[in-house]
């Protein structure tokens, strides 16, 4: 599996899913911003947490408008995969590659925490290392997080089992406590917890590592 | 020319900002707030005959997220 991993400026957890790809078996590689083009032969996006841009206009808007974003676009419509998480998700929605948006969390704080998840969805490389309604634990730290669609879209996301995880316990008014969702193509998955804050025992959960080993066990490179 | 954009969640979008803010005036003892509504004022400077059809194009592709957000351009001169 080869792996790209985004860097914009204000990225922060840009190294620490190189390492839970790495840990995986993937050959990993970091893109800065403003490079117009994904390395050859990559075979998933990792779109990182952090604060893009600061979160300047809205949490995502402007990475998803810089030159790299337009390859991951192309990347996602050749059925490449794509990993968003958090400020990634974030990232995703401006994009278009997943529908809804991220807005402030209902209780209007800062949500840094251990969360329990519940698999919604195993049927994507993603999610497939993990059974239909096993509750995992991910850490959640964001402050935008609180996924709303529109009923149609909703209705949508559940008819094609497009929502991969959704919370236990509600942190941040998603909609259909919803924690991540996938694209028509399954392909694309967008999570506001941090599988790879679970990728490791000093971590203090290792739940997050199956997501990497089923996407390394999915994508052997040829 | 100078060209304002307000920029506001569509009605019906949940904004926990706007109700933290009607809360706080209740509290500060402003009686009969019923709703707050928390919006974006963005001015741009632009080239003279920049056309309004180029703005919208701007609010469509970046200034507004049109999932959640509606917006309305006035050319101020």
């Amino acid at each position: 599996m080869r792996a790209a991993v985004i860097v914009f400026p204000g990225s922060n957890c840009d190294r620490d899913m190189a390492v839970a790809f790495r840990a995986a078996g993937a050959e990993v590689a970091m893109v800065w911003h403003k490079d117009d083009h994904l390395p050859d032969g990559t075979d998933i996006v990792g779109i990182p947490g952090g604060f893009s841009f600061g979160d300047y206009l809205r949490c995502g808007a402007i990475a998803a408008k810089s030159p790299i974003s337009q390859s991951v676009v192309a990347h996602a419509g050749r059925g490449g995969y794509v990993l968003g998480v958090c400020n990634g998700f974030q990232v995703l929605t401006e994009t278009g590659l997943l529908p809804g948006a991220l807005m402030r969390n209902a209780n209007l704080k800062f949500i840094c925490k251990p969360v329990e998840l519940t698999v919604a969805s195993a049927d994507s490389a993603f999610t497939s290392g993990y059974r239909k309604g096993q509750k995992i634990t991910i850490p959640v730290a964001h402050h935008d997080g609180n996924y709303q669609v529109d009923e149609a879209t909703l209705a949508g996301l559940v008819a094609e089992d497009r929502i991969a995880f959704t919370y236990q316990g509600n942190p941040n008014g998603s909609t259909a406590d919803i924690a991540g969702v996938l694209s028509a193509n399954r392909r694309v998955l967008g999570m506001m917890p941090h599988p790879e804050r679970a990728a490791d025992p000093a971590h203090g959960g290792t739940d997050g590592v199956a997501m990497f080993r089923s996407l390394a066990g999915a994508l052997v490179t040829a | 020319m100078k060209v304002r954009v307000d920029v506001m969640l569509k009605t019906g979008v949940l904004d926990p900002q706007g109700e933290a803010v009607r809360h706080a005036l209740g509290a500060m003892g402003f009686e009969g707030v019923e709703a707050v509504r928390q919006g974006k004022v963005i001015e741009l400077e632009v080239a003279d005959g920049t056309s309004e059809d180029t703005i919208r194009e701007m609010c469509e592709k970046l200034l507004a997220n049109t999932v959640i957000e509606n917006y309305a351009v006035k050319v101020l001169g």
